[in-house]
């Protein structure tokens, strides 16, 4: 008797559509045989059977949606052996399903707060809303954008026929073709490079990273071609560029596919900072970045792709670079936060709340120019800061923070502020050490508890 | 590959391409002035560098003049030009004011990036020069995008992008190459291998010292030229041009060439004997390269010198604009960081 399950297959993957058993109760399968199709929200694909044996029975079936990783689905009778009782238990047998090495830990799935805990005030009221991922805000700000000026166009490492590694760029090689959805071979610094130099000749490029780690060979060009070169010409040289990809942490995939970059480009002048939480400022803070006539550093987090939120149906909805918004608010404790931490520390207030503990979280969205007028205005209302980055703290857009606190706010805090990020480590591959290093709302909570003196 | 080495004017139309790379005597005495005007701008930058009024790094042209003059010959309109921080050369050959480029090196607001660029970063969209890059390799990708546009925008033009024979061993030359190659761009790579990279001969740096063979493995064709003859440098441009302009893609064009001053200025340059440069500087000098085929296309001393007394006229004229010229303003600080939003 064996299992077969639902197999996690992508590192971030928490659940899936069963699309189509290819066998049926009773078929024979040998090792290999392809048993069924799953679609993730990235990609629909083929599971292949592990073991022999005959299907006895089906237990999810074809069309289901939503199947969490590690489901049973199928259930498997070694040749020879007699036909089991319908409520057997589940039994370890054998070798672990090939297809799901993440049993024992399942991908963290990071806090969500559906929504803004009170009116947003850039949202007019009676605006329509409609349920979008942040992936689909994504690929529905670029579309927009190419619709709208023909010197936009997206290069990266399989961006097109692939339809992006992620799927972020899904479709837009159909509408837009392979002049101005351009797969590139996988040489970063050489592409980045490209990307400015047609920047400079008056185009506006997006340049995707299948992941800002990768963008460390290319990095030269961002910073020393893009970044400087209005300076150095004296005014005379723009390069309107977008750089984008997925930041941070992903699950599980260790050091070196594992960091949060705001703190780096955040340090440079002559670039802008991007780091949305969800659907709406994905979308709006990305046609603003395509738009401006600077090199933007647009960072994005995988494990918020497939994340739904409201997003205003408007015709063209753009989010000014440069605003913090307040997206919870309190009296106690200021707690800031940009890109997935925002989920984090909305969750955090959450937790806080129970303990009577009101905090205000303000989403940065933009690191740089950071508004530091808005987290100051919070600290003179709440006293108390604390500050949350999933990248390290040394040096950190923690440390800025409260360094401009320091400086402006000083007579309003009634507390040293604290700062939450990751532990001073390369991010670790096992899964509790892996929890251990990164922020969460448990560290949080206890950071806001402590600055409130509680 | 390899071509010959010195091809006369009087060839006319090379056999290759068609293109037309007769050159006249009007035309030589262009040339003739154009890279006097680089050697004695030069110069005299060395001048001003060891009185103080030039700072940081600089790197002087002089030796290489055939290189930036005959390929200018060829470019067209809109055509663009890259390169690394060896540049003054190429900047005066693209037609920028003399006055301004000295003036950037003495770090004034009349220099052409008002003073904040100096002597490696300098730009000027109206000639079509695109800079000027102090990181050694960066303007090759760079470049390869500037010719990304110009397959984009369908507009004919064509980048050429220089180096030194030293960034020829950079990486990301090579992923600009592959993509040139793939995607068929307007791009002419001049590699001006003057045979030291700083400090390191070519012998002890690169394994492949036939730089025009490194874009074998890409199938873009190369040829080396002898780039201390602004004839043949034409020439090799005008074919190189005529390849990527028609849509066939990059072409690597190897200058074999020779700097007689020091990498920078802060370089005694004790890496080479002094017989070696002098060698260089009494037998393939590019000026007097060209001074002889003027003579003998009838071109007189006395020609010459009314030309000289020009060339004079210039560099005065520029090195007393850069010693005149005001520092920048202090407000200028904080200026030309961002571009204001307003598209």
């Amino acid at each position: 008797m064996t299992d077969i399950l639902m197999p996690a297959l992508s590192p971030t993957m928490e659940e899936g559509t069963l699309a189509k058993w290819l066998v049926k109760e009773g078929d024979t399968i040998k090792a290999g045989d392809v048993i069924a199709e799953i679609e993730t929200d990235k990609a629909t694909m083929e599971v292949e059977a592990v073991d022999e044996g005959v299907i006895e029975a089906i237990l999810v079936p074809a069309g289901s949606e939503n199947v969490k990783v590690n489901t049973l689905i199928a259930r498997l009778k070694g040749e020879g052996e007699a036909a089991s009782a319908p409520a057997a238990p589940a039994q370890a047998t054998g070798e672990p399903e090939k297809a799901a090495p993440q049993a024992a830990t399942p991908a963290p799935a990071g806090p969500i707060s559906a929504a803004s805990t009170f009116a947003d005030p850039e949202i007019a009221a009676g605006t329509p809303m409609k349920k979008i991922t942040v992936r689909d805000a994504l690929r529905d700000a670029m579309a927009e954008e190419m619709r709208r000026d023909d010197r936009v166009f997206l290069m990266g490492e399989e961006v097109a026929q692939y339809q992006g590694a992620y799927k972020v760029s899904r479709e837009l090689l159909q509408e837009f073709g392979d002049k101005r959805v351009i797969d590139t071979p996988i040489t970063e610094h050489g592409f980045a490079g490209m990307g400015v130099g047609a920047a400079m000749a008056g185009l506006k490029p997006i340049v995707e990273f299948m992941t800002w780690n990768f963008a460390m060979q290319a990095i030269d060009q961002i910073i020393n071609s893009a970044a400087k070169t209005l300076y150095m010409s004296g005014g005379q040289i723009k390069s309107s560029i977008v750089f984008r990809g997925p930041n941070g942490a992903a699950s599980r995939v260790a050091a070196q596919h594992s960091q949060d970059y705001a703190a780096w480009y955040g340090n440079v002048p002559g670039l802008k900072v991007i780091a949305p939480y969800d659907a709406a400022d994905a979308k709006g803070l990305l046609k603003a970045a395509i738009r401006d006539p600077n090199p933007v550093v647009f960072l994005e987090h995988e494990m918020m792709y497939g994340h739904e939120f409201d997003i205003p149906d408007v015709e063209d909805w753009v989010v000014p670079i440069g605003k913090a918004k307040v997206r919870r608010e309190g009296s106690d404790v200021t707690l800031v936060a940009y890109s997935r931490m925002v989920g984090f520390a909305l969750k955090a207030a959450e937790e806080l709340e129970k303990e009577g503990i009101q905090a205000e979280v303000v989403d940065l969205r933009t690191i740089r120019p950071m508004d530091h007028a808005t987290i100051l205005e919070s600290v003179k209302k709440t006293n108390r800061l604390v500050t949350v980055e999933e990248g390290w703290g040394p040096m950190g857009v923690g440390a800025e923070i409260v360094a401009r606190i320091t400086e402006h706010g000083f007579d309003y805090l009634d507390a040293p502020p604290l700062r939450v990020h990751q532990e001073d480590v390369p991010l670790p591959y096992a899964a509790n050490l892996e929890a251990l290093s990164l922020p969460s709302v448990e560290k949080i909570v206890k950071a806001a508890k402590t600055v409130s003196y509680r | 590959m390899a071509r010959t080495r010195k091809a006369e004017a009087s060839e006319g139309k090379t056999p290759e391409t068609g293109v037309n790379a007769f050159v006249g005597k009007d035309e030589l005495l262009k040339f003739y002035q154009d890279m006097l005007l680089i050697r004695r701008f030069e110069e005299r930058a060395g001048q001003l560098y060891g009185m103080g009024l030039i700072g940081g790094f600089c790197h002087l042209y002089i030796g290489q003049e055939a290189i930036a003059v005959g390929m200018q010959s060829i470019s067209q309109k809109g055509d663009q030009i890259i390169t690394g921080y060896r540049d003054h050369g190429h900047m005066l050959a693209a037609g920028m004011d003399p006055r301004e480029v000295m003036a950037e090196l003495t770090g004034r607001a009349g220099g052409s990036s008002k003073g904040k660029g100096g002597s490696m970063h300098m730009f000027d969209i109206e000639t079509g020069f695109y800079g000027g890059h102090g990181i050694v390799g960066a303007q090759v990708s760079l470049g390869t995008g500037l010719a990304l546009a110009n397959a984009y925008k369908g507009n004919g033009n064509v980048s050429y992008a220089y180096m030194g024979d030293g960034a020829a061993n950079q990486g990301q030359v090579y992923e600009s190459f592959n993509m040139a190659q793939l995607w068929k761009l307007p791009v002419v790579y001049v590699i001006e291998n003057n045979q030291y990279a700083m400090g390191t001969a070519v012998e002890r740096s690169a394994s492949e010292t036939a730089f025009h063979k490194r874009g074998i493995s890409f199938r873009i064709p190369g040829e080396e030229v002898d780039g201390m003859d602004v004839i043949a440098v034409r020439e090799a441009g005008a074919r190189a041009t005529e390849h990527a302009r028609s849509g066939q893609g990059p072409y690597i064009l190897e200058m074999k060439t020779y700097r007689y001053r020091g990498h920078s200025m802060s370089d005694p340059a004790k890496y080479r004997t002094k017989e070696e440069v002098d060698e260089v500087k009494t037998t393939r000098d590019p000026i007097d390269h060209i001074k002889e085929r003027l003579a003998k296309a009838g071109v007189t001393e006395d020609d010459l010198k009314s030309v000289d007394a020009e060339v004079k006229r210039i560099v005065a004229e520029a090195a007393e604009f850069a010693r005149t010229s005001p520092e920048p303003d202090p407000s200028e600080l904080y200026t030309d960081v961002y571009l204001e939003a307003a598209e």
